[in-house]
C-alpha cells in the first residue's frame, strides 16, 4: 500500500514533468527529431534536466543501501550489448519517429485527446503482448535482486 | 508550430528526474515506463498495485494540473488512425524486445551511465531521426 502511494506520487511527478515540458505533445517531440526542418531543441533540455537530476538523486539514494519500502534495489543486471537490445531499440525508434509518442507521453496524453491517443495506447499494449506471446519472448530484463526462477 | 521554451523544458526534465529518484528511493525500482507498463501484462499479483498506481499518476497529472489552473499542451498527433496503430505496435513491441524506452534507457540508464542504455538510446534516437527525415522530407506529407 505504501509502495503504491509512493509510486502514485512518482507517476504524478513524471506526468507533471511531461506536461510542463510539453513532451506529452507529439508535435514537440517530432519538432526535435526533425533536423531538416524548424528544429525545436526542447527535448534535449528535458533530457539533460532529467538525466542530471536522476544521476545526482540515484547517487544519494543508493548510499542508503536499500530502499525505504522494499527489501532491495532492483536494478538491471544485464551488461551485454546484444541483438535484442539493438533490434528492439531500432523498432521502437521507428514507431517513435512515425508518431512522436513514446510510452510515457502517450499515457500522459490519454486524457487530453479524443480518439487517436487511446488507439495508439491500445496498439502499444498489443505490441507488448505480441512480444510476450512469442516462444522466445516474454523474458523480463535480468534483475540483480532478488533472482526469481521461472 | 509549438514554440521552444527552454526554462519549462528544463523544469519539466528536473521533475522527471525527481520522479525517477523518488521511485528508486521508495520502491527500489527504475522508472522505465515501458517496463512498468509491460509488467502489467505479466500475471504477478504483488506487482500490480505499484505499477497501476504509477500509470494512474501519469494519466491524472495533466488533468490535475489543468484543474489547478495550469495550461496543458495541445495534443497535435497524426490524424491517421492506421499510422497511430502501426506506431503503437512498433513502440510496444520494440520497447519490450529492447528492454526499455526513452525513460528507462534514456533517463534512468544514462543517469546510471549504463553502456547498454547508451547503446539503446543512440540506436532509437538515430532511427527516429532518420524516420522523421524520410517521412517529412523524402516522402513528404506526413504531419
Amino acid at each position: 500500500m505504501k509502495q503504491a502511494l509512493a509510486s502514485l506520487a512518482a507517476g504524478l511527478l513524471f506526468g507533471l514533468g511531461l506536461t510542463v515540458s510539453q513532451m506529452a505533445n507529439p508535435a514537440k517531440v517530432l519538432g526535435f527529431l526533425d533536423l531538416g526542418g524548424d528544429w525545436d531543441p526542447s527535448l534535449a533540455f528535458v533530457l539533460a534536466g532529467a538525466v542530471a537530476t536522476a544521476a545526482l538523486g540515484f547517487r544519494l539514494v543508493q548510499r542508503a543501501g536499500r530502499p525505504l519500502l522494499a527489501p532491495a534495489f532492483r536494478l538491471p543486471a544485464a551488461t551485454r550489448i546484444d541483438r535484442p537490445l539493438l533490434l528492439g531499440a531500432a523498432v521502437f525508434g521507428l514507431g517513435w519517429g512515425l508518431v512522436g509518442f513514446c510510452p510515457g507521453p502517450a499515457l500522459t496524453a490519454l486524457g487530453l485527446d479524443g480518439l487517436t491517443v487511446p488507439v495508439f495506447v491500445l496498439a502499444m499494449f498489443a505490441g507488448m503482448l505480441l512480444h510476450r506471446l512469442q516462444p522466445s519472448g516474454g523474458k523480463p530484463g535480468q534483475m540483480a535482486t532478488p533472482a526469481r526462477s521461472r | 508550430m509549438p514554440s521552444f521554451i527552454p526554462l519549462s523544458a528544463l523544469i519539466g526534465g528536473v521533475l522527471i528526474g525527481l520522479s525517477a529518484t523518488l521511485l528508486l528511493w521508495t520502491t527500489g525500482r527504475i522508472a522505465g515506463i515501458s517496463g512498468i507498463v509491460g509488467g502489467l501484462l505479466r500475471p504477478a499479483a504483488a506487482e500490480l498495485p505499484w505499477r497501476v498506481a504509477f500509470v494512474i499518476g501519469l494519466i491524472a497529472a495533466p488533468l490535475l494540473y489543468r484543474v489547478a489552473g495550469g495550461t496543458t499542451p495541445d495534443i497535435a498527433v497524426t490524424p491517421s488512425l492506421a499510422l497511430a496503430i502501426l506506431g503503437g505496435l512498433l513502440v510496444g513491441y520494440g520497447t519490450q524486445l529492447g528492454s526499455g524506452c526513452t525513460s528507462g534507457h534514456g533517463v534512468c540508464g544514462l543517469a546510471r551511465v549504463s553502456p547498454r542504455s547508451l547503446a539503446a538510446t543512440a540506436t532509437f534516437l538515430a532511427v527516429a531521426l532518420v524516420t522523421v527525415f524520410v517521412t517529412r522530407h523524402v516522402l513528404g506529407g506526413a504531419p
